[in-house]
């Protein structure tokens, strides 16, 4: 389990990051934490020429309020986000998804960043991106963009990034105080990647629930009015529409299951803690 | 270990100039090779060599194999591969890195061929065969009676009967396999440093199979063990793979094996069909048991194969009076990975179908479980016991340590909160389960497989064998060897403790070697690590070594403090007379008299201060012409009671509570025994929740990483409780049974009986998956709303083969979007990643293609061909490809059909993929191959539409824009 050969580039700054992405385009890939990326290089599912380490970019190593956003730079790691002190109360949402990514170990050095490009059907950030209409900036030696998640996330592994271009840093809109927010997932073991993930918004009358793990992309839905007594039948709909897959760890069923019956949890958990 | 100064097989020094191997690995369960193309392979810098199938029929013969059926089987494969993941050619290169790029580098050409991979389909007739030449996949069949069950059956009040399919798993040590071979040309001997754990029964076929004389195979161990599990005995294919390599390079080759080879490709525990019936009276007297089982091997018989339906043989009673029974056993060969040792070795499967019909027993006579089992349980006053299929029971209680379990553990407590539980609406269930836990296996069980008159031509075959020896130096240093090739439970302590108490020093002051050395140390062909061989057998031959040696230093003593050698002790790093410790030597200046004045020694004593322990019991005598065998030495005794509550939502298994109650005879080290125990007690979780190996139905393999094959991590196993009770065994002067392998043979059962009675359930299969659970408590499904006109979902109730359905409007008419489909050129440019497409026949195309999922991606060879044509408005596109990442066949049927603004495009496929993506990426599969689909069909769009200025990359927004415009992928 060795990967094919390709050089290694520690970029110090943003700019020189640019630079080696400019020349050498689809050719390169961008480390990050190397969570996902070092076990498909190993695996030789994934391979490149040049492998561009922007881990050491003090720059992109932020946690800070902006805009009404909670901005985090790519080059940021997820046990930093999951232990900065004013998470719960700025974005609960992700205070409530960070424990169930992975491993202590693979937050250490899991990036925030890294794990939204990497688009994993089953990740809780990507998930967390799309529930909460978050944003995504790219910077290109060309120009910078900022993609709402929607238009970043394409499919499975796959995103609107253009090969020149790198996450610089990712925005959660800061949370509103009368919201309730709730995440739950599914897996098999504690830290696997869930077999269903769910996140729910609930405003006074409103939930908007979003589901990872059922489809390419994590799928939301918005009920501007959901009275309890359809949550049931709200569910039942969106669950179909989702279909769901099958694989080794559940049929197409049990997610449509899931999506069901920890569905109505997730949504009665955040409008618990409406405020 | 803690301090990480363990040297692992790994870590050990290489000779300058040694190279490292990769291996290539079939991508398909059962095809004929073709041809094989190591041309490039061969001619990257830093590749000294490729060895195939051929190379190795030269210089090798076949495995030896215990059932005399042609099943040949090679280190490489020869013209044929039977399972994923078989090894076809092994490249050796300056580093395992551009090993791994020439791997990639070799054109294999396959032809698949059908595959059968569940046991019972194998055993059809008509099936397809794995080995041709034996004309039929059940290559074993054996039946025995022991007493009269026919007649308990006919007189039984109650007949129950249940049927088992025990999944494949195994417990996966942390460290893989790790050869590094070595070939002597100066005096023809192979020099193995192998984690090799034994039975050394395997040494000779190894050697056979080099066609050596067994001297000429040496085979070395490591200083510590990454674990073993049984699991390490079936690295010998690979020994035999890398001394023909380091034979043919002419330096030594390394190989190490990584986690997607191992659960690919090392060893699986076998799968099991078994029918179980017990008859049973009105009271829950269990008097006769029926076993029909089916033991799938998988694609070769690798010795001691098929040692998991046999070991347990003498005991399939447990550790009840049962006195009639009837076993028939089959051995069925399928498409999977060669089945092997894996801890519990057969009990398992055993247990699992003994312990689930006792549970039924009491649940169809309408009695409580706990007194079916103590009904049942061999009576205390009965032992030494003779089970009806020849096992010897020498000693135990097992009502007191049922009783004992109940109490400590407060099993009415639990009942009570079962009640509890359930009043509240919840699913809560309690289990237990009663195993015999048999130790040192008696080296004859596997002749059992012969008919008395076969065993008679061939030989008796029985006992086992082991070594240890104790060494005293000049100055009194203490040293032992011994042949036990612990993988890390701590033998060493426990042998230095053995000799401690016999001489009177503190265990530090002895050093304790178990590396092994075929060509220094004492061993036999029952040598090495397994069937819990350590505290009934090496330990006692430790044991007689070191008495052997105080037997002598006391009367080197005897003779200089005149008194008695009968009266002689030791203690505190002194030898004296026992009634006047006054008279007193030095244990060294004792030691060295057998050094320094060898005259001096009484007489006839030998000099020097040597001993070597040889232990063969005399229990284990071979089968007798009743087909009676005493498996094992020793049979120590589990008991266990669980509590589990169910999730309603998820299907998951919580477990609340549980006990677990061990009579393992003398504990020569209670903190090594309690190990063991926890050890076992998450692999039992493990079997009963989550591990199992998955194959699809063509026999792609589906659980390569830890991500899909589970083992339990410390969130998911909760700790048990432990009881003890001592009933020394009679047999050996420790009184020691064994203690490793209990909970892997009761927990897995023992859970399910209370999943069972959560559920309300007759009987159930593992993995006790949360899914599994789910969709037996959840019932109907509600059903799809009508306002849902999505087609997704349709997938649910298939099988693992990969398919789906889409429709997408293409604007254009539809004879333009069956030309695009019918043209050469028109079709490279939408087959997404084309690079080359050429037509090899009548609407045949032959393509090199670079297909993916986002970064995830792979260069292919491509067939393609077009067929059942019906212009403009059908046609069956099928294929296959092929490539380093794996190999995938399909078809699908794509219709056409005129609309307004264009032509509907309407398709349903059926791809199969295996090889490496499907062993690792298995949760995306299903996805990523509609994404795929979706590319080819993007590109038709594309193409058609005359939109096609730039290639893909890079404009995927724009893309995205127009699926949206044509309504999917949104």
């Amino acid at each position: 389990m060795k990967p094919k050969p390709f050089d290694y580039v520690r970029a110090e700054t943003l700019d020189e990051a640019l630079d080696a992405l400019a020349r050498h385009g689809a050719d390169a890939r961008i480390l990050a934490g190397g969570q996902s990326q070092v076990a498909m290089l190993n695996f030789r599912l994934i391979e490149t020429e040049v492998l561009i380490d922007i881990t050491r970019i003090e720059a992109l190593d932020y946690i800070r309020i902006e805009n009404g956003a909670l901005e985090i730079g790519a080059a940021t790691r997820q046990s930093d986000l999951k232990d900065w002190p004013g998470l719960a109360e700025k974005v609960p949402m992700l205070h409530a998804a960070l424990p169930f990514i992975g491993h202590v170990q693979t937050r250490n050095r899991g990036t925030v960043c890294g794990s939204i490009a990497h688009s994993d059907p089953s990740s809780e950030l990507p998930l967390c991106l799309a529930v909460l209409e978050g944003e995504v900036v790219l910077r290109s030696k060309r120009a910078e963009r900022t993609l709402k998640a929607a238009d970043f996330q394409l499919e499975m592994l796959t995103t609107a990034r253009a090969p020149d271009e790198m996450i610089t840093a990712v925005r959660f809109p800061l949370g509103d105080a009368s919201a309730g927010h709730a995440f739950d997932e599914m897996n098999r073991r504690r830290g696997d990647f869930a077999i269903v993930s769910l996140a729910a918004v609930a405003r006074q009358d409103s939930v908007r629930l979003g589901v990872g793990g059922v489809a390419g992309t994590p799928k939301v839905r918005n009920w501007s009015e959901l009275r309890t007594g359809d949550i049931d039948e709200a569910l039942n709909a969106f669950a179909w529409e989702l279909g769901g897959h099958d694989d080794i760890h559940g049929t197409a069923r049990y997610r449509r299951e899931l999506v069901r019956r920890l569905g109505r949890q997730v949504i009665e958990e955040a409008r618990s803690c409406r405020r | 270990m803690l301090s990480a100064s363990a040297r692992f097989t790994d870590d050990m020094p290489l000779r300058a100039g040694t190279l490292h191997a990769a291996v290539l690995r079939s991508p398909h369960a059962h095809a004929e090779i073709v041809s094989i193309d190591t041309t490039a392979a061969e001619a990257r810098e830093g590749v000294v060599a490729v060895l195939t199938g051929a190379d190795v029929k030269d210089v090798t013969t076949p495995f030896l194999i215990v059932v005399k059926e042609p099943m040949d089987q090679w280190c490489l494969a020869v013209d044929r591969v039977r399972f994923t993941g078989e090894a076809v050619a092994v490249v050796v290169a300056q580093d395992r890195y551009i090993a791994e790029d020439a791997v990639d580098d070799i054109a294999v050409v396959y032809k698949p061929l059908p595959a059968v991979i569940s046991p019972l389909d194998a055993a059809k007739d008509g099936a397809p065969l794995v080995h041709e030449a034996v004309g039929r996949n059940v290559v074993s069949v054996r039946e025995f009676t022991y007493g009269d069950p026919d007649r308990a059956f006919a007189e039984a009040d109650h007949h129950v009967d249940l049927t088992i399919d025990y999944p494949r798993n195994s417990q996966t040590p942390l460290e893989g396999y790790v050869v590094v071979a070595d070939y002597n040309r100066q005096d023809g001997v192979y020099d193995i440093l192998s984690n090799f754990q034994g039975p050394f029964t395997v040494h000779p076929v190894m050697a056979r199979a080099l066609c050596v004389p067994g001297s000429r195979l040496r085979m070395r161990t490591a200083p510590f063990s990454g674990g073993g599990f049984g699991v390490k005995q079936a690295i010998f294919p690979y020994v035999v793979m890398c001394a023909v390599a380091a034979r043919k390079v002419g330096r030594p080759v390394k190989w190490v094996e990584d986690r997607l080879e191992h659960l690919t490709a090392a060893i699986a525990a076998p799968n099991r069909v078994v029918r179980v019936e017990a008859a049973a009276t009105k009271d829950g007297r269990v008097t006769a048991l029926r076993y029909d089982q089916l033991d799938d091997y998988g694609a070769y018989l690798r010795p001691p194969m098929p040692g998991p339906l046999y070991r347990q043989h003498g005991v399939m009673t447990g550790p009840y009076d049962i006195p009639n029974m009837a076993i028939t056993n089959r051995l069925v060969m399928t498409n999977k990975t060669p089945s092997g040792m894996v801890r519990g070795f057969g009990g398992p499967q055993s247990f699992y179908a003994l312990e689930r019909v006792m549970h039924r027993v009491a649940e169809v006579a309408g009695l409580d479980r706990l007194e079916v089992i103590r009904k049942n349980l061999v009576p205390a006053d009965a032992f030494p016991y003779r089970a009806c299929g020849g096992a010897l029971l020498d000693s135990g209680n097992y009502q007191k340590a049922v009783d004992i379990a109940v109490g400590k553990g407060k099993l009415a407590a639990l009942m009570k909160r079962r009640d509890a539980a359930r009043k509240e609406g919840r699913l809560y269930g309690i289990g237990m389960a009663a195993v015999s836990d048999p130790a040192q296996s008696n080296m004859g069980y596997l002749s059992t497989i012969q008919t008395a008159e076969e065993r008679k031509k061939s030989g008796h075959k029985g006992g086992n064998i082991s070594f240890a020896t104790v060494n005293m130096e000049p100055l009194g240093a203490i040293s032992v060897t011994a042949d036990s090739i612990p993988q890390g439970q701590g033998h060493a302590t426990v042998l230095a403790q053995i000799v401690a108490d016999q001489l009177g020093v503190p265990p530090d002051r002895i050093t304790v070697n178990t590396e092994h050395d075929t060509h220094k140390d004492p061993w036999s062909i029952a040598t090495g690590n397994y069937s819990c061989r350590f505290s009934s057998a090496t330990a006692v031959a430790c044991h007689k070594a070191a008495v052997e040696i105080r037997a002598k230093l006391a009367r080197i003593a005897a003779q200089r403090l005149n008194v008695k050698a009968a009266d002689i002790d030791f203690a505190d790093g002194m030898v004296f007379a026992r009634n006047n410790p006054g008279n007193a030597l030095k244990l060294h200046r004792v030691a060295g008299v057998a050094h320094w004045q060898p005259g001096e020694l009484p007489e006839g004593m030998e000099p020097g201060m040597r001993a070597t322990g040889v232990w063969a019991p005399p229990e284990l005598e071979p089968p007798n012409d009743q087909d009676q065998i005493n498996t094992s030495l020793t049979y120590g005794f589990v008991f266990d009671f669980c509590g589990v509550e169910i999730d309603r939502d998820t299907g998951q298994v919580r477990i609340d509570k549980y006990v677990t109650m061990h009579d393992s005879g003398t504990i020569l080290n209670p903190l090594l025994k309690d190990g063991q125990t926890y050890g076992a007690f998450a692999w039992g979780v493990g079997c009963a929740l989550m591990e199992e190996f998955v194959y699809g139905p063509k026999g792609e393999f589906l659980s390569g990483t830890f991500a899909d094959y589970l083992p339990p991590t410390i969130h998911e196993v909760p700790e048990p409780e432990l009881y003890h009770l001592e009933t020394p065994t009679t047999l050996t002067p420790l009184g020691a049974k064994g203690g490793a392998e209990g909970n892997v043979m009761s927990t897995p059962v023992c859970l399910a009986n209370a999943v069972c009675d959560a559920l309300g359930l007759e009987n159930i299969n593992l993995p006790m998956t949360p899914a599994k659970i789910s969709a037996l408590i959840h019932g109907e499904e509600p059903a799809r709303p009508d306002t849902s006109t999505d087609k997704a979902g349709a997938g649910a109730d298939r099988s693992r083969a990969l398919t789906g359905q889409g429709s997408h409007t293409v604007p254009a008419a539809p004879e333009q979007v069956w030309a695009a489909l019918i043209d050469a050129d028109r079709l490279a440019a939408v087959i997404p990643g084309c690079h080359e497409l050429e037509l090899v026949g009548e609407n045949e195309y032959r393509a090199l293609v670079t297909l993916g999922v986002g970064p995830v991606s792979g260069r292919f060879k491509a067939r393609v061909k077009l067929s059942d044509m019906k212009p403009p408005d059908a046609v069956t596109l099928s294929g296959d490809l092929a490539g380093p990442l794996g190999a995938s066949s399909g078809s699908g049927r794509v219709r056409l059909t005129g609309v307004a603004g264009g032509t509907r495009v309407d398709y349903d496929y059926e791809v199969e993929i295996t090889g490496r993506v499907a062993a690792i990426g298995g949760r995306m599969l299903d996805g990523a191959a509609g994404v795929v689909i979706n590319q080819f069909f993007r590109r038709l769009t594309k193409r058609i539409h005359g939109a096609d200025k730039t290639g893909d990359a890079g404009q995927l927004p724009f893309w995205r824009r127009l699926a949206r415009k044509l309504g999917f992928g949104g």
